[in-house]
């Protein structure tokens, strides 16, 4: 399938929210709808550097609620519209995100994991005693009438179904060009990758910037989604561990991978929210991974490929 | 020496309070076959990382065909021509064999992506690799790993050739083979510059040999010459 054909699938489906948009089914698929897409670009994003480049990143937390953050700065100091928020929190993500690529000149492997990990610490304390952001009692928004489609739900759906499709997109075109080549090169050994010629400091810098660029997209909807934000719960560890066990359970080298993985683990999450209990979540996703670690270690896709043969 | 092709002026390069490589000077010529020998931990893997840009150096300057490339990042190096194999490979291990060779003919030779292939195909062919092309490097042997090594290094389209002991541990008969190997690539024009323990395949390959002892240069000359050096003797077997 060439460029031109995925972005053919890529309108089509965002076509087809529209008109689902239309529908009107009970505003809780909306409602969930969003939560699982949402966890689209998040896993996609995360493994533009996790999977392409090989960091594992544990600062999931802080790069979705940079631009949650950045978002509702941007509505108390300016009533900046949506656009502009999701614009605002993705740039900002993606200077966080060049600022932990730099961290990779010293940091490898499991280092590398554990300061990203701290950095969401850090922020989050940051964050908590910024008042004017709402501090540790948290930021309530509250939404003017829905300018299209009548309702908020409705509305944060298809556009999140628009920032997904732009996302894989995007992970997809990197993938298939040099640039995806060359992150392959140095996450199967970066000294020998160098030495052939891959510009591996530029090219990581690349994957950390565009990481975070997505994952602060992700987040920046969503005071709009909630209405009430506060420091817990936008720097959730759920999104740590998803970000990584989505991608682990889809397949990392592709990116259809972490688009699998965020749909069936984030559907099951959202069915077990509503029929037996919240706190189950991260249950599933602990059990779901171990048996994939140990069963398929390179995910969906990869246990496809090899029942194929390849 | 006017017109090297390589010119290493008093490298020095400290760790800690080691002092690995002590103004070490060494000028190759153009298509010459040089020999780098010396016991272990006398520095000659130190000094490749320093010409291939792995490692920084504390002292002295470094030219490629009489430029400066003293502080140019590895990647840059290989682009201009110095290109290294390894001595443990290192091959992409989620690529084929083919496209281990992919890496290097789009981002250092500039080839585009639909010509590699076809380019990536000749050197295979001229390696004897071709049968495994679309192996992953899991399924090569030990000699085949190495292959796989030169011939990666072969796709960046070098103009000088470091080979860091590409010979350890195979047998007589695979020693030969990748030393004929080494002769093809050298009457192709690429100058070469061969590390190895192994001494017969050094002897027979280099016109020139360079001896390194804890970080110094003790002796150069030809293969004859090296043999009946007293110092070279004495750094190998002791007094």
């Amino acid at each position: 399938m060439k460029i031109r054909g995925a972005l053919a699938v890529g309108v089509a489906v965002i076509g087809l929210a529209v008109l689902l948009a239309g529908v009107r089914v009970n505003p809780y698929v909306y409602f969930a709808g969003y939560v699982v897409l949402q966890y689209v670009v998040i896993a996609t994003a995360w493994n533009i550097l996790g999977g392409y480049a090989g960091y594992v990143n544990f600062g999931t937390p802080a790069f979705f609620a940079l631009g949650a953050y950045t978002a509702i700065f941007l509505l108390e100091a300016f009533k900046a519209p949506l656009p502009v928020l999701i614009l605002g929190g993705g740039l900002v993500s993606a200077l966080l995100g060049l600022g932990i690529g730099y961290l990779t000149l010293r940091l490898k492997g499991v280092f590398f994991s554990i300061a990203t990990f701290a950095l969401s610490v850090v922020l989050q304390t940051l964050i908590i005693n910024w008042e004017f952001v709402g501090g540790a009692k948290g930021y309530t928004l509250i939404r003017p009438p829905a300018p299209f489609f009548g309702s908020w739900a409705v509305l944060l759906f298809t556009l999140m179904v628009g920032l997904a499709v732009v996302t894989v997109l995007a992970a997809r075109t990197i993938e298939r060009s040099w640039i995806g080549r060359g992150l392959a090169a140095l996450r199967d050994n970066e000294e020998a990758a160098e030495c052939m010629g891959v510009p591996t400091l530029r090219l990581k810098l690349f994957a950390t910037t565009l990481s975070g660029f997505f994952l602060g997209v992700a987040g920046a909807p969503f005071p709009y989604y909630v209405t009430y934000v506060e420091p817990a719960s936008a720097f959730d560890l759920n999104y740590a561990v998803n970000a990584l066990a989505m991608p682990m359970i889809g397949g990392t080298t592709t990116w259809l991978g972490p688009v699998i993985g965020a749909v069936l683990l984030g559907t099951a999450q959202q069915v077990a929210t509503v029929t037996i209990s919240s706190e189950l979540n991260l249950l599933i996703v602990g059990v779901v991974l171990v048996l994939f670690v140990v069963l398929a270690p390179e995910g969906l896709t990869g246990l496809v490929r090899r029942l194929r043969g390849r | 020496m006017a017109g090297a092709l390589l010119e290493i002026d008093g490298i020095t390069k400290r760790f800690g309070g080691f002092l690995a490589l002590d103004r070490v000077s060494i000028h190759v010529q153009a298509g010459e076959r040089l020999g780098l020998i010396g016991p272990n931990g006398s520095g000659k893997t130190t000094l490749i990382n320093c010409v291939s840009g792995a490692l920084p150096t504390d002292g002295g300057r470094i030219l490629f065909e009489g430029r400066d490339i003293t502080r140019l990042p590895a990647h840059q190096r290989t682009r201009r021509g110095i290109v290294r194999s390894f001595q443990i490979p290192k091959p992409f291990t989620s690529m084929t064999v083919l496209e281990n060779l992919g890496i290097p003919l789009e981002y250092a030779a500039h080839t585009r992506a639909h010509g590699a292939a076809a380019g990536a195909l000749d050197i295979l062919k001229m390696i004897g690799l071709d049968a495994k092309a679309h192996l992953r490097p899991a399924g090569l042997t030990q000699i085949e790993m190495r292959k796989l090594e030169l011939a990666r290094a072969m796709a960046a389209r070098p103009k000088l050739l470091i080979s860091d002991e590409a010979m350890a541990g195979l047998s007589s008969a695979e020693v030969d083979d990748i030393l004929a190997i080494l002769f093809r690539l050298n009457e192709q024009g690429i100058t070469i510059i061969m590390i190895e323990h192994i001494m017969r395949a050094v002897m027979r390959f280099s016109e020139r040999v360079v001896v390194l002892d804890a970080g110094n240069r003790i002796a150069e000359g030809t293969p004859a010459e090296i043999v009946r050096n007293p110092a070279v003797e004495k750094a190998y077997l002791g007094e």
